[in-house]
């Protein structure tokens, strides 16, 4: 059974058009993956699979209920982590839950076990009286994914769980998740423009300006990359792309000052070419490719690790002008 | 330790008593939280009592002093510090009231609106229990002003505190309700800032707070009487200090009493709620 099901939806805002009729579905206990660049079309999706905005056309059910026409139903099966905190940090862990609790209608006799639950599950039981003000970006995006699964979700959405976090928190949020995912059997649907982490995914779909360009297996998209990368920085990029084309017959990537080549035995290939190369070589690099490479290959654009969307950094800014709350 | 994982989703679509349930524990927890943060921002609790004692003290006793005879006339022998009372709690409430309600910007904001209204729980119940939660506030407030009656020389038995309660909840509902459908349409706190100039403080000022409503230039008297908190500053100013003070909104030759003032609150009240989860409803 299919725990979402999208069917040529589109989402415009007047003549702009955010999503443009996707369609994919997600398997009961997926960890399904969302991946493109900020504007791509990520968050208009899960807000409308959450019922947060209504689609222009086409259908999407979550959970089995239609988005639509079945909303409430809908709000009461999926649970959801947003990019940006959602929590009021002036009441304690606890007290948020317990908020949480009811508004989705967590049995009275259930609530003060299960709420101990979750807070025990991403550490955070021995804070739980504290304000939330007090607590570190980490430790609130821990206690919104607690929140998250306080009322048995089937599906939980996470929109760039773990941005803004620092690289150990980020695996340690990762941690959770993937650990709350196998107790629960729940349907994870993720967005990020982090590829590393969309590595923690069983399947992940690139979208790029609205669009599904690729949708399979990290190991399978990286199969359409398939052997080694090599960059090479030179001297003279035009001149060393132009050798690359008549020596080798490979046809380089252009990407910044560095040229990306796809090639069959990278370790054997790079004494070669600094050999052959006319020109003075800077720096090589070589690795296995990544979700980064398949997102060039496909799209002919590079995803800009930490590379923030106007929006978000205006609300930074402001954050920061205003010096906190109140 | 471990609760069974049962998935709440998945069940046929709930009752219409599930629905009713769902909805009740969110205006209750919608209004805890209220009262919750009010109660712990004691802080602001005290310090917002400072603007009310500002007014009637300074307010008051510049005005006696240097309007004497002319207020002796008006007012009988009523002090102006005693006939500015009722309309100080009435600012207490106003003005809390009001806060309670812009506090939903500041949700929007931080996030927190979002985890509100993506819950199962429907936009009535979203803003019937930010109403009630702002109104408990807002009334808390003006009773914390009570406490001076006795050193105006006003006094009070329970009855009397009862139904002065019961003014200052409905006067605060109908503000935190049109305080709420305001906040539903304001993405910014600096339009915040506009709505405080040319709304929060005209209704303050033509409230009767500060004068009798009698004798006004006509365009100012038709303005009155569209003024909400009109309506909850005479009956307490009736209450308080007797009929000869306030003896009631005129409306087509018809003086007000208390009953009616209720009333006409509480519908402005249900008005401005209806309004407001229309609003809400209209941002999807």
């Amino acid at each position: 059974m299919s725990s979402i099901e999208v069917i040529d939806l589109v989402k415009s805002f007047g003549p702009l058009t955010a999503v443009d009729k996707i369609s994919f579905e997600v398997e009961d206990g997926e960890v399904f993956g969302f991946l493109g660049p900020n504007g791509a079309g990520k968050t208009t999706t899960i807000n409308v699979l959450c019922t947060l905005m209504r689609p222009t056309a086409g259908r999407a059910r979550v959970a089995g209920y239609d988005v639509t026409s079945q909303r409430n139903a809908v709000r009461q099966s999926i649970g959801l982590v947003f990019q940006d905190p959602s929590l009021d940090d002036q009441l304690t862990a606890y007290e948020n839950l317990q908020f949480h609790a009811h508004v989705y209608d967590v049995p009275g006799r259930e609530r003060a076990q299960r709420i101990e639950e979750v807070l025990r599950v991403v550490e955070l039981w021995d804070r739980r009286d504290a304000v939330v003000r007090t607590f570190s970006g980490g430790m609130k995006r821990r206690l919104e994914i607690a929140r998250g699964i306080l009322h048995h979700p089937r599906v939980l959405f996470l929109d760039e769980p773990t941005l803004g976090l620092d690289p150990q928190t980020r695996e340690h949020v990762w941690e959770y998740i993937l650990e709350v995912q196998q107790a629960h059997h729940i349907t994870i649907f993720m967005t990020t423009h982090y590829m590393d982490e969309a590595e923690h995914c069983g399947r992940i779909a690139i979208i790029d300006q609205g669009r599904i360009v690729a949708l399979d297996t990290p190991d399978a998209l990286k199969r359409m990359v398939g052997v080694d990368i090599v960059t090479v920085q030179t001297e003279d990029s035009e001149w060393a792309a132009r050798e690359i084309r008549e020596r080798y017959g490979l046809e380089p990537q252009r990407d910044d000052t560095r040229l990306r080549l796809e090639v069959e035995a990278g370790a054997e290939f790079i004494p070669r070419l600094v050999r052959d190369l006319g020109v003075a070589v800077r720096s090589v690099d070589l690795h296995r490719p990544t979700l980064d490479d398949v997102f060039l290959k496909l799209t002919g654009r590079a995803i800009r690790e930490g590379e923030a969307d106007p929006l978000a950094v205006m609300r930074l800014h402001g954050r920061l002008w205003r010096g906190g709350r109140r | 330790m471990t609760a069974a994982y049962a998935p709440t989703a998945g069940l046929p679509m709930r009752s219409w008593q599930a629905a009713a349930r769902v909805n009740a524990g969110g205006v209750y927890i919608i209004w805890y939280r209220d009262v919750l943060r009010y109660w712990r921002d004691r802080a602001r609790l005290v310090s917002s009592l400072g603007q009310p004692l500002l007014f009637l003290i300074v307010f008051g006793s510049g005005l006696t002093a240097s309007l004497g005879a002319g207020l002796t006339k008006e007012l009988g022998d009523v002090s102006y510090v005693r006939f500015l009372f009722p309309g100080i709690v009435a600012m207490a409430v106003l003005f809390t009231a009001v806060f309670s309600a812009i506090s939903i910007v500041w949700d929007r904001e931080f996030g927190f609106l979002r985890e509100v209204l993506v819950a199962p729980i429907s936009r009535a119940a979203v803003v019937l229990g930010k109403a009630l939660g702002g109104s408990t506030v807002a009334m808390f407030q003006g009773a914390i002003l009570l406490i001076l009656a006795p050193i105006l020389g006003v006094s009070l038995d329970p009855l009397l505190v009862l139904k002065l309660l019961g003014l200052m909840f409905l006067t605060a509902l109908a503000l935190t309700s049109m305080g709420i459908l305001i906040a539903a349409r304001l993405q910014s706190m600096e339009a915040f800032q506009m709505i405080m100039n040319f709304l929060i403080m005209p209704m303050f000022f033509l409230s009767g707070a500060f004068f009798p409503l009698r004798g006004l230039p006509a365009w100012m008297s038709v303005i009155t009487r569209f003024d909400p908190v009109a309506y909850g500053v005479d009956p307490m100013r009736r209450l308080l200090l007797g009929a000869d003070l306030a003896p009631g909104i005129r409306i087509a030759s018809h003086h007000l009493g208390t009953v009616e003032d209720g009333l006409l609150l509480a519908t402005f009240a249900f008005v401005m709620m209806v309004l407001a989860v229309w609003a809400f409803e209209a941002q999807e």
